[in-house]
């Protein structure tokens, strides 16, 4: 585990002084957009359902009211992500390859705790600067699978879970209507009801319900599932711009063009 | 409510050599800050078929100790031709936690049976020194239990007497340390294998103050009331 250089890649600190150095000077740090968030999954009796809220917070203020939390890995596994929106997005974005590159490896179907283990591993080398909370699910070969990885690299298996600012409010409401073997109707409804307690009790978490259902050999990405936040006041007017550019000519140029491809001689030959 | 604090298990883990075998035990409670992550984690992990693990501490740096000393065990099983004492296993997990002791922060007990030296246990606490011992104790919970052990504890027991020992001991421990709590997982390894006991909570012995159950969730949900409000 420990290795004999000191400088093997890891994160690099060297612009901290500068950065402090500038914030003593008075310059305002950028800070991070933030998925508040609510993420939650649980395992009915067929497979795995995850759901999240849509809102990506920069501070106080709401920077996406309809970003996807719930991240493709593989055809049978789905990731929801909490904290940092660049941290979760990479690192599925990263292990979601890896695992690309593993099925055409071996020729089978990716496995959750492969995901996983690619996950605590790449998370717990970075010690806990990479803040990604996820909740990975997924329908393999060996049955339904759901977990919980935590930025410093630890993980939990559980029936049902979690995560994000308003996982006390999601969990409030799992752990007094859970019960094993749920249908798919109960179980969509009861993620929808979790998520929704994230969204009107939670600052950092709001706007829509993403839900993913997966079963085996067969997933349903329903995106924008619920709509509890319609915008309120829309001007009638619309939108309209003072200045209209005047249009003086028009050509359409089609991207693709036909080429043909002629064979010619022979193989190279030495 | 620091969510973002590392996860580490308060915990509360045990282990016990009897007349034959030992007794591995654990509480379930994982904590990240005042939370509770997970109210029924498995602390107690499988290293070789005869050599089981007992986590404490940070819970990301016990998970992959474990990992990495169930990789080279398994080598080692293979190179070897036969299972793995446990003196190899607690050896190889002292190694990391000794190696890189500035950057792990995790407690743990090894626990199992060979041919050779029958039911032993080792205690790995923080550092990574390595203690053979009849019993030990560890976690936030066993600064409550090193007096009861000191009492209760003798050389020779068997089998039951052992594992109510332990029960009791975590129970005990439950009772009064705030990161200890859930319920109380026990292993049993001896030379006809390994058993998993499960004791819940409601299970368990009601010590001082400590109050029956009533109306808990539980009872509502097996009663015959939908609605869980409704008495």
């Amino acid at each position: 585990m420990k290795t004999e250089g000191q400088l093997a890649g890891g994160f690099s600190f060297e612009n901290c002084r500068r950065n402090d150095m500038l914030a003593q000077k008075g310059l305002k740090q950028p800070s991070f957009l933030k998925t508040g968030t609510t993420i939650v999954g649980l395992i009915f009796q067929d497979g795995v359902i995850l759901g999240a809220d849509t809102r990506a917070t920069e501070g106080p203020i709401v920077a996406d009211k309809n970003c996807e939390k719930i991240h493709y890995m593989a055809p049978n596994i789905y990731c929801c992500g909490a904290g940092t929106a660049a941290d979760t997005e990479a690192v599925t974005d990263m292990v979601s390859s890896q695992l690309k590159l593993h099925r055409y490896h071996t020729g089978r179907e990716s496995r959750v705790i492969t995901a996983l283990t690619l996950l605590k591993s790449h998370l717990f080398s970075y010690q806990g600067y990479v803040q990604a909370a996820l909740v990975l699910g997924g329908v393999d070969l060996t049955g339904p699978h759901l977990h919980t990885i935590y930025p410093h690299g630890s993980t939990d298996t559980l029936p049902f879970a979690t995560m994000g600012s308003g996982s006390l409010a999601a969990m409030a409401v799992f752990e007094s209507k859970y019960r094993e073997g749920m249908t798919k109707d109960e179980g969509v409804k009861l993620v929808a009801e979790a998520i929704c307690s994230g969204i009107f009790n939670d600052l950092g978490s709001g706007s829509n319900v993403d839900i993913c259902v997966i079963t085996k050999g067969k997933k349903e990405y329903l995106r924008n599932y619920m709509l509890p936040n319609p915008r309120t006041y829309i001007n009638e007017k619309g939108y309209s711009f003072t200045k209209k550019t005047e249009v003086l000519k028009t050509k359409i140029t089609p991207l693709k063009e036909m080429v043909e491809v002629v064979e010619v001689g022979e193989a190279m030959e030495e | 409510m620091d969510l973002d604090a590392p996860h580490s298990m308060g915990t509360t883990i045990i282990g016990v050599t009897y007349n034959g075998g030992v007794v591995l035990g654990a509480d379930s409670r994982t904590s990240t800050g005042m939370y509770v992550a997970n109210r029924a984690s498995d602390k107690i992990t499988q290293l070789t078929d005869n050599v089981y693990l007992c986590r404490s501490g940070s819970a990301a740096d016990s998970q992959i100790v474990s990992d990495y000393v169930r990789h080279f065990l398994h080598q080692h099983t293979i190179q070897l031709g036969q299972p793995s004492t446990v003196k190899v296993a607690a050896n190889l997990i002292r190694l990391f936690s000794y190696n890189n002791k500035d950057m792990l922060q995790t407690g743990l007990i090894v626990g199992g049976w060979d041919k050779y030296e029958g039911g032993k246990i080792y205690g790995v606490p923080l550092g990574g020194t390595l203690l053979d011992l009849p019993f030990t104790i560890g976690g936030s919970g066993s600064s409550y239990l090193y007096g009861f052990f000191d009492q209760a504890w003798k050389a020779g027991m068997s089998q039951s007497e052992a594992e109510q020992l332990v029960v009791k001991a975590v129970s005990l421990a439950i009772a009064r340390d705030g990161a200890s709590g859930g319920v109380v997982r026990t292993v049993t390894i001896n030379s006809d294998g390994v058993t998993r006991k499960f004791f819940p909570g409601d299970e368990l012995p009601l010590w001082h103050e400590e109050l029956e159950a009533r109306d808990s969730l539980l009872d509502i949900l097996s009663s015959a009331s939908p609605d869980p409000m409704v008495s």
